[in-house]
């Protein structure tokens, strides 16, 4: 994985730009102007789409890939920031989604409500965190399964009927205020992202990830990264649950519980481009979108065709369309390179800073 | 009330069986590969659906095809390994595990679209002149005898494997892979033939366990990602390396799982399955089978 450290660098300049307090830093130095404003322009395209398309059909398929990117991207921060492969992260999907719904129906307001279950979240992940941060690699990963299995079959007992929305708030519902909440789920986890993986907190992830024992022996306290991680990520998916509960015109509440959520943020972080703050973006564009394509132009064997094409780009593609584009990119960038002048001292220097950014992690 | 717990002991043991078999296969291919094949239970699916149409059109009875049914998945599992898993093992190890991840995740998809396009999402069973016929033990103990062909045929297999991997070359060519296969290389084990027949037995296994899933139990296009969750629960709690802990350890779960019914309520089974498995888990890492120090 250490190889993927420039990789990793690269991608964040992308957002560091739109941070203020880091832009003036100097470590985006090599960003250019260009990126922040392709970052602005689909910003504003997104927001012009939800302010001028009526299309529901539209405007449910960008939902979904906003649930999806932003329930990828908190994924991605365990899993791929902090390296703690969790397979059980629709409990805390299904936890947002249950417990907003739960109040917002009862009668509260929907900002007391998902306040309400981020707390709740953050309280059951510490809790879990406990044990389930002892286990290692794989048993961490079958640990977490089982417990949102349990989890999962718990819910199904207690709440067995449907919740569908009341039959007033049914006639008033409306796409838009979906489609900018969960908007703003995503610009506020990507961004949050991307602030943590230029932080302390986030290097210290990162350290753990690559080798935890050599961490521990330098001083790092790898528990409370990992569990800084594990609280963060969870909170995180249940605001994107969130959304998706308030989204959901009627759903078994046992339904955002299913582990089908979890194996949908892994798939899209590892076809974007683990570890990445772009990659979780790019791979729920790319599979939302191609879901639908398949559905409508194969209905029968969509699911076969998207098996073959995840399978192809997992084989094709090791590091996710995030390291795709990064092999193009430097491709044509030697190419340009050398039909100027070398600046290979100029990478060098790059990673010395990487390193000397790593150590100060370390202390 | 003493007659519920003790039956539904006994039905647990005896699903327990199938789910040590099904443990058995993807530890094989697990501990061997270095890979973690999720479609595992889709093999057992497809296994199921074999023994089932072997039985329907041919007349063959479940328990005289079970040979057959291992040479059709075996097939499938040297042809899968040449269309996937030849891919994934070209990587290092922990790439291997997340690769197989997704890639099999890809494959049980496709498989059970597949099953859906073909068997259609209909439930089935194989019901043949012995299916309701049962040992009757002190009067009231019932043990039908297709579901007790889980636990044996289980039985049988580990001891098959475990000898197939302790006194035959091949098996020593195998467990030197799984310890360390660039060394196993360099000593001119074909590693790759290895793996290949090693993830072809997997799936036979798999194979073995659906034919008597469809004979004492029902199949369907859906259900393999259950008994992919169970065998991979199994596996850690067992703690690799030793193939009767793997079968003990699925008796075990089925055991608990019986008797969680009778006094938790059969909604919950699962749920104090899970939790048991957790605290085992908890306590002991190593699995409660698996040699000090051995990690999966």
């Amino acid at each position: 994985m250490s190889e993927q450290v420039p990789t990793d660098r690269r991608d964040g300049m992308f957002l560091m730009t739109l941070l203020p307090w880091r832009a003036t830093a100097g470590i985006g130095r090599s960003t250019s102007g260009w990126q922040v404003m392709w970052w602005l322009l689909i910003l504003a395209a997104t927001i012009a789409f939800g302010l001028f398309s009526d299309n529901e059909r539209f405007l449910t398929l960008a939902i979904q890939t906003y649930v999806l990117a932003a329930l990828a991207s908190s994924w991605n921060i365990l899993g791929g920031f902090a390296g703690q492969v969790s397979l059980g992260h629709a409990a805390f999907f299904g936890l947002g989604a249950l417990i907003t719904r739960e109040l917002w129906l009862g009668g509260r307001s929907l900002p007391v409500a998902v306040v309400v279950a981020l707390l709740v979240t953050a309280v059951a992940a510490a809790v879990i965190g406990v044990p389930m941060l002892r286990f290692r690699g794989i048993y961490f990963s079958v640990g977490t399964l089982a417990l949102a299995v349990a989890v999962f079959l718990t819910a199904g007992n207690l709440w067995p009927g449907i919740s569908s929305l009341p039959a007033e708030a049914l006639r008033a519902y409306e796409f838009h205020a979906r489609y900018f909440s969960a908007l703003g789920v995503v610009v506020v986890t990507v961004l949050f992202a991307a602030w943590l993986k230029r932080s302390k907190i986030g290097l210290g992830m990162m350290t753990v990830r690559e080798d935890e024992e050599a961490a521990s022996a330098t001083g790092v306290n790898a528990f409370v990264y990992k569990m800084a991680a594990f609280v963060i990520s969870a909170v995180l998916a249940a605001l994107a649950g969130a959304v998706f509960g308030f989204f959901s015109a009627s759903y078994y509440p046992q339904f955002p519980f299913s582990v089908v959520w979890t194996f949908d943020a892994i798939t899209v972080v590892f076809v974007g481009g683990v570890g990445t703050i772009v990659g979780p973006l790019i791979g729920a564009v790319f599979f939302v979108t191609g879901r639908d394509l398949l559905s409508s132009t194969f209905p029968e064997l969509q699911v076969i065709a998207f098996g073959v094409l995840f399978i192809l780009v997992v084989l094709l593609l090791p590091g996710g369309f995030v390291e795709g584009g990064q092999r193009i990119y430097e491709v044509v960038s030697r190419q340009r390179r050398d039909s100027t002048t070398p600046t290979e001292a100029e990478s060098e220097g790059e990673k010395q800073e990487e390193k000397e950014r790593m150590d100060e992690g370390h202390e | 009330m003493r007659q519920l717990i003790i039956q539904s002991a006994v039905s647990g043991l005896l699903v327990g069986g199938i789910y040590g078999l099904v443990a058995l296969g993807l530890a094989l291919s697990f501990g061997v590969l270095k890979v973690l094949n999720v479609a595992h239970g889709e093999l057992v699916m497809l296994g199921g659906y074999a023994a089932f149409f072997l039985f329907s059109q041919m007349g063959i009875d479940p328990l005289v095809s079970i040979p057959l049914v291992f040479v059709v998945l075996f097939a499938l599992g040297v042809a899968l390994y040449w269309l996937l898993f030849k891919f994934v093992v070209r990587f290092d190890i922990e790439t291997r595990i997340k690769n197989s991840l997704l890639i099999s995740f890809g494959l049980v998809l496709i498989l059970q679209a597949i099953a859906v396009f073909i068997f259609s999402g209909d439930d089935r069973t194989i019901v043949t002149g012995y299916s309701s016929n049962a040992l009757v033990v002190t009067g009231w103990v019932r043990i039908p005898w297709a579901r007790s062909a889980g636990l044996v045929v289980a039985i049988i297999a580990a001891f098959a494997l475990e000898w197939l991997l302790n006194r035959t070359t091949f098996g020593h060519a195998v467990r030197g892979t799984s310890e360390d296969w660039t060394l196993a290389s360099l000593t001119g084990i074909d590693v790759r033939r290895v793996y290949m027949i090693a993830f072809a037995i997997s799936a036979g296994l798999a194979g073995l366990a659906g034919s008597l899933v469809s004979l004492g139990y029902s199949i369907s296009p859906s259900i393999g990602l259950g008994w992919t969750l169970k065998a991979l629960i199994v596996i850690v709690l067992a703690g690799l390396g030793s193939m009767r802990g793997i079968v003990m350890a699925g008796a075990l779960l089925g055991l608990i799982e019986g008797l969680a019914s009778v006094w938790v309520g059969s909604a919950y089974r699962g749920v104090v399955a899970l939790v048991v498995f957790l605290v085992v888990l908890s306590f002991r890492p190593q699995g409660l089978f698996g040699r000090e120090g051995t990690h999966v």
